[in-house]
């Protein structure tokens, strides 16, 4: 199997704050890690790692073969990579002066130089493909949180991305619309693509996961199959996390 | 003796062709120098928020020199200090040309600065994680929006410009205050003079303010 993240020993620090401490870590080829973990406790920070949205101090990223190097060293590398990583965000950042058409279409046209009619028969696509295909031309505004999410979605893909990272996707959203999101989510999964979800889901995460994750301040402190994580966590920290989360 | 006085209508009317000649000149220097002011003000501005601060200190030092000084010191320094420093004359149409430039050029760095940082940064992280470059990030996602929210303060600063122009007429610039000067000189209907001189500036700016609503009005319903 091919290894598209591969994290050795890397540590990440915001100022004195220590927050991701020795990281190993490896997703493969078609790989579905989703990452839970309390708020602070470093999960969102450990994915905008991958993609160089944020710089680690020591240890070493690779990401589809291409070595980052710390304190954002190596740019070509991390050119590359955001070619070939889409992300997904909390807060979607569509961009608000484009229609729902052309924020698709800008980074094809930019970044790989496609024509305005492969761009847009890309967003249609994609946007038939989220469910939302009557929009292209609203603007985001006019469109609801979830549908707005399906949108970022749509525009990460359009980039043919190798991995999508998500950073707690639904948590932004009114409850009657993460399903949605979640729906189109689990339909990538299914098509094999290799995701890096940070969610605070517990149920997606147990249904669509092939390996859960969870941080404690910054911390790989457990580590295996939804089943195993969720069902029989062997660290206590673990244990006190999903009791918690799965109590009510 | 009873003494009554009379706004002369005549003498008003009489006026409007040798006032209007000090338009083009009340106009060439406004949005000549707002021109140029907004070139410096897009270049500044951009500079004061730039991470190097061999780049910002230069700029910042511009933004806070031409800010903190009067317009009125600025084109006297110009017209009258300069040209020792040059070894000749400098024209009063580019002296006040200049003026306007710099002046407002230091105005707009801090509205090109402040629109620019009112862009959420989620913005330019979702360019970058797209892999799109800093540069095409800033310029196809980034200053649309933030130019879109300078209009407002963009409109404010142009419509000062135009007034300040009005004290260039101590340099002699044959603009619209130093045309009523010479008028009234001979003809003493100071009231009246000074009265069409006001409606030609409150006219020039109205048609402005009108232009630069529309103009906000046209990019509403994406922002």
């Amino acid at each position: 199997m091919t290894q598209i993240v591969k994290m050795k020993g890397m540590n990440k620090y915001f100022g004195k704050l220590h927050v991701l401490k020795n990281i190993d870590l490896t997703v493969e080829q078609g790989e579905v890690v989703v990452i839970i973990g309390a708020s602070g406790s470093g999960k969102s920070t450990l994915i905008r790692c991958v993609n160089g949205l944020e710089e680690f101090e020591s240890g070493s990223v690779e990401v589809d073969s291409h070595p980052l190097a710390p304190k954002g060293g190596n740019q070509k590398a991390l050119t590359e990579i955001r070619k070939e990583v889409g992300m997904v965000f909390q807060q979607f950042n569509l961009f608000p002066h484009l229609t729902v058409r052309k924020n698709i279409m800008l980074a094809p046209m930019k970044v790989k130089d496609a024509s305005q009619v492969v761009a847009n028969a890309t967003a249609e696509r994609l946007l038939n493909r989220v469910g939302i295909g009557n929009q292209a031309d609203k603007y985001p505004s006019q469109l609801s949180g979830g549908q707005q999410q399906r949108v970022a979605i749509a525009r990460a893909l359009a980039m043919e991305p190798r991995l999508m990272l998500f950073d707690e996707p639904t948590s932004a959203l009114d409850p009657e619309m993460i399903g949605e999101v979640l729906d189109v989510m689990r339909e990538l999964a299914k098509e094999g693509m290799t995701m890096m979800v940070v969610t605070h889901e517990m149920g997606f995460a147990r249904e669509v996961a092939d390996r859960v994750i969870y941080i404690h301040e910054g911390q790989i402190v457990e580590e295996g199959k939804p089943h195993d994580v969720f069902d029989n966590p062997q660290n206590e920290r673990t244990q006190s996390f999903l009791s918690r989360v799965l109590a009510h | 003796m009873e003494f009554q006085f009379q706004f002369d209508w005549q003498a008003a009317i009489d006026s409007i062709p040798y006032l209007a000649k000090g338009i083009p000149y009340t106009l060439l220097i406004s949005f000549g120098g707002l021109l140029i002011g907004f070139v410096l003000g897009i270049i500044f501005g951009l500079l004061s928020i730039n991470k190097n601060r061999f780049l910002r200190w230069p700029a910042t030092a511009y933004i806070e020199i031409f800010r903190g000084t009067p317009i009125l010191v600025q084109v006297l320094f110009i017209f009258y200090g300069l040209p020792d420093l040059i070894g000749g004359p400098i024209d009063p149409l580019t002296a006040g040309i200049a003026a306007i430039a710099l002046n407002s050029g230091a105005y707009i760095s801090e509205v090109v600065r402040g629109g620019v940082q009112s862009i959420d940064k989620g913005q330019t992280e979702a360019g970058l994680s797209l892999g799109l470059s800093r540069t095409q990030t800033f310029w196809s996602i980034i200053w649309p929006q933030a130019f879109r929210r300078m209009i407002p303060p963009l409109g404010n600063q142009a419509i000062v410009s135009i007034k300040d122009t009005s004290l260039f007429s101590v340099i002699g610039v044959g603009e619209l205050v130093r045309q009523g000067q010479v008028y009234i000189a001979n003809t003493f209907t100071a009231f009246e003079v000074y009265f069409v001189v006001a409606i030609m500036y409150l006219a020039i700016t109205l048609s402005l303010s009108l232009v630069l609503r529309l103009l906000e009005r046209r990019g509403v319903a994406s922002v």
